[in-house]
């Protein structure tokens, strides 16, 4: 059993928990991930380490509620417990100090991630340019942590709150065209699905190397599976021990936005299902 | 032996088999002759003492029958229902030659389940502690079998489980309605009993190393991690929706119970049209798994012939019986899939079987034109498995095979890295129950030697 030591909402279905996790806690490293299960009925789904305190033996995962899982974990309250927290799983990503600029950017609930990958590449020597999106200002989340390890902090809001208004990927393509693109080593783009695809379509014509972490359906998470297989340059990968992270330029998008779409019949259900349970029970959304 | 009706069965998850009763078992025991050089023992993997657990069945001296049993072999309950005696130790029956061998297997499963459902399982005795640490890695067939020998002889034992429940094969792999998950747990509270302590959710190479197991104090360790990684064919169309591995297919319906949806959280889709693609024991699971899921056509789909399908007769019996179609001597070349990117069809061919390749086996030919168009919405790929590579990627000096299985020395099973032992499907590659637990013997018999020898 997992306890939960803090939680907080960053913003509308989308909250923080720092979590009891010796084992994972010592050995992590930026780009890891850990299954979690949070009952004997549960289903087990992948959370991106956000954060750890190897001295405190804690880890910090950020989800969005969207579907039964995530829905349910987000009623747990501090001194709860999660039943099982798995990992550190996934290839820790390898980094080195670049002669040339780094440009990181965040799609919403991607900003949790993309954090402690920002600032290893940061505490390296690197010079980050990161860019921070999201469809409206309320949905920005963890601003301040991605500024930190940031020498130029960008924000983007699709429908202009805040910062620019646009997608990411179009205030990637202004930076591409004031600068020149040969003054960055390479891009590391975490976010939502499509928004990925499109961070590797606009880089492609630049040939500027595009690192992805995807977040694909997985159940065990140690490669004895495949539901989280994945094609990259013709081949067929693993995202859990393959990746999680894959060169944006080879990944099969068409294929991958097909697979993440296979269970939506099956989610709609159990969302339905855990509501008439939480109505029975006279228990209200947060 | 009395089964489940094949029209009932085909819609639930319970035990086909139904076991003998106490009178079917003693005449059955009874017709043993007690040979004077027993042939049956030879072809048990873990070396049971067959004619001395018949003679007491047959004497009805049921608590001196599963001790005999015990002595050699941990997990009765679960060999008596997944090996294949047919091949194994019946084969051996001199019965056999003029009659039916006697029931060996079913009488096995028939005393452990006795002492679980009847006299209750007696606690074993605890050995005398030596106070040294051993560590087995996996907590399926081989490394069960490995940690209870160990626990037996006085070692301090613990078995570290990267998933969150033990089996391994036995609880993702096979299905309820061969092998339910309370036989599994009550063989397991033996293995507790003996003394061993199980961590699940621990993966060694990731959550600790090697180096840490043995910096921590453990005096060796073993290695029975599987053949967990699935074999996939490599032709078109094959990530599309609606085609899973049969290690995902099995292990959300069994591990994860997705049969039990939405009770239970982790979904498992099936449609109307279902096919399986291999012949083996997996492959049977699998297809018998779909119809229970809803699927109204059930094909299996294998390259061979039928006498060349791997897989138990019973279960194909019992496949057959529950109304799969077998398409043998058919190959799939590619799978059609729908605008939404799912599987609604594919193309196979007929195959013919020409000279023997190198497994012994007729080598499946394509026959030229004979594609056809099989409609399909669910496909279970069940072509095999290779050694899970996790561990060997983060273990420098882990001498393996081209196929990816670790080498061992045959007689003491230890690897390449002294005093790191491994047996089971890591080595073989995937094979059967019972012989990952033969090696889980000799290895358990290698390391004490090799601790005790140093």
């Amino acid at each position: 059993m997992h306890r939960i030591l803090k939680k907080d909402i960053l913003a509308e279905n989308i909250k923080l928990m720092e979590v009891d996790a010796p084992l994972v806690s010592r050995r992590c490293q930026p780009g890891q991930f850990v299954m979690i299960r949070l009952h004997e009925k549960g289903e087990r789904i992948p959370l991106t380490i956000a954060d750890f305190n190897r001295k405190n033996k804690t880890i910090t995962l950020i989800f969005q509620e969207v579907g039964k899982s995530t829905e349910e974990m987000g009623f747990l309250k501090e001194g709860d417990s999660i039943l099982d927290v798995i990992g550190p799983l996934g290839l820790a990503t390898e980094r080195k100090k670049e002669e040339k600029k780094v440009i990181c950017i965040a799609g919403g609930v991607g900003a949790a991630p993309l954090f402690p990958e920002l600032r290893h590449i940061k505490e390296l020597g690197n010079y980050t340019v990161t860019v921070l999106g999201a469809r409206s200002k309320d949905l920005l989340i963890w601003e301040d942590e991605l500024k930190r390890y940031s020498d130029e902090f960008y924000i983007t809001t699709d429908d202009g709150t805040e910062g620019s208004e646009g997608f990411v990927s179009q205030k990637l393509e202004e930076l591409l065209n004031d600068a020149s693109p040969d003054d960055y080593a390479y891009v590391l783009a975490i976010g939502p699905v499509p928004m990925m695809r499109a961070t590797a379509d606009t880089t492609r014509p630049y040939k500027l190397p595009t690192f992805v972490s995807l977040n694909t359906i997985m159940v065990d998470g140690t490669g004895m599976c495949g539901s989280c297989r994945v094609t990259v340059d013709g081949k067929v990968k693993f995202a859990c021990v393959d990746g999680p992270e894959f060169n944006g330029h080879l990944v099969d998008w068409n294929e991958l936005s097909a697979r993440q779409i296979r269970y939506v019949p099956q989610e709609k259900e159990a969302c339905e299902h855990f509501h008439r349970q939480l109505e029975e029970l006279g228990i209200k959304p947060e | 032996m009395p089964e489940q009706d094949p029209i009932v069965r085909r819609s639930n998850f319970d035990e086909v088999a139904l076991g003998f009763s106490e009178e079917t078992a003693v005449i059955e025991a009874q017709r043993c002759i007690l040979c004077k050089k027993p042939q049956c023992i030879d072809g048990c993997p873990v070396g049971i003492d067959i004619p001395g657990f018949i003679k007491k069945i047959a004497e009805k001296d049921f608590e001196s029958a599963i001790g005999i049993m015990k002595d050699q072999n941990s997990l009765p309950a679960i060999c008596g229902r997944v090996c294949p005696q047919e091949t194994q130790c019946e084969a051996k029956c001199v019965l056999g030659i003029k009659d039916k061998p006697v029931a060996i297997g079913r009488l096995e499963r028939f005393i452990a389940d006795w002492e679980r459902d009847v006299s209750g399982i007696k606690s074993p005795e605890r050995a005398k502690q030596l106070g040294k640490k051993v560590a087995i890695v996996g907590a399926g067939p081989a490394g069960l079998t490995c940690a209870g020998d160990l626990a037996k002889k006085g070692y301090d034992v613990t078995i570290f489980e990267a998933l969150h429940a033990t089996g391994g094969v036995l609880r993702y792999g096979i299905p309820e309605f061969r092998m339910p998950n309370t036989i599994i747990d009550a063989e397991v509270d033996y293995v507790k009993q003996l003394g061993v302590d199980i961590q699940c959710n621990i993966i060694i190479g990731l959550t600790f190393t090697m180096d840490e197991l043995f910096e921590q104090g453990y005096k060796a360790i073993f290695l029975g991690t599987g053949a967990g990684l699935p074999n996939f064919m490599n032709i078109p169309g094959e990530s599309l929706n609606g085609i899973y591995s049969a290690n995902e297919f099995l292990t959300r319906n069994n591990l994860m119970r997705g049969y039990l949806f939405p009770e239970y959280d982790t979904p498992i889709g099936v449609g109307k049209n279902a096919a399986v693609i291999g012949g083996g024991n997996v492959a049977m699971d699998s297809i018998r798994t779909a119809l229970r899921l809803g699927a109204e056509k059930a094909y299996i789909i294998y390259r061979r012939s039928e006498v060349e399908l791997p897989a138990r007769i019973e279960e194909i019996h019992h496949a057959k019986e529950e109304g799969v179609i077998f398409r043998i001597l058919t190959n799939p070349v590619r799978y059609i899939g729908d605008e939404n990117g799912w599987v609604k069809a594919m193309e196979v061919l007929e195959m013919k079987l020409g000279e023997p390749d190198d497994s012994g086996r007729r080598r499946p030919l394509p026959i030229e034109g004979s594609n056809y168009i099989i409609e399909v919405d669910t496909v279970v790929v069940a072509i095999g498995t290779s050694p899970n590579p996790l561990l060997m990627r983060v273990t420098s000096g882990l001498e393996t095979s081209r196929w990816g299985t670790i080498n061992i020395d045959e007689k003491t099973g230890m690897t390449s890295i002294p005093g790191v032992f491994a047996g089971g499907d890591i080595v073989t590659g995937a094979a059967t129950v019972i012989e990952a637990m033969g090696a889980g013997k000799i290895a358990a018999r290698g390391m004490h030697e090799y601790i005790t020898g140093k």
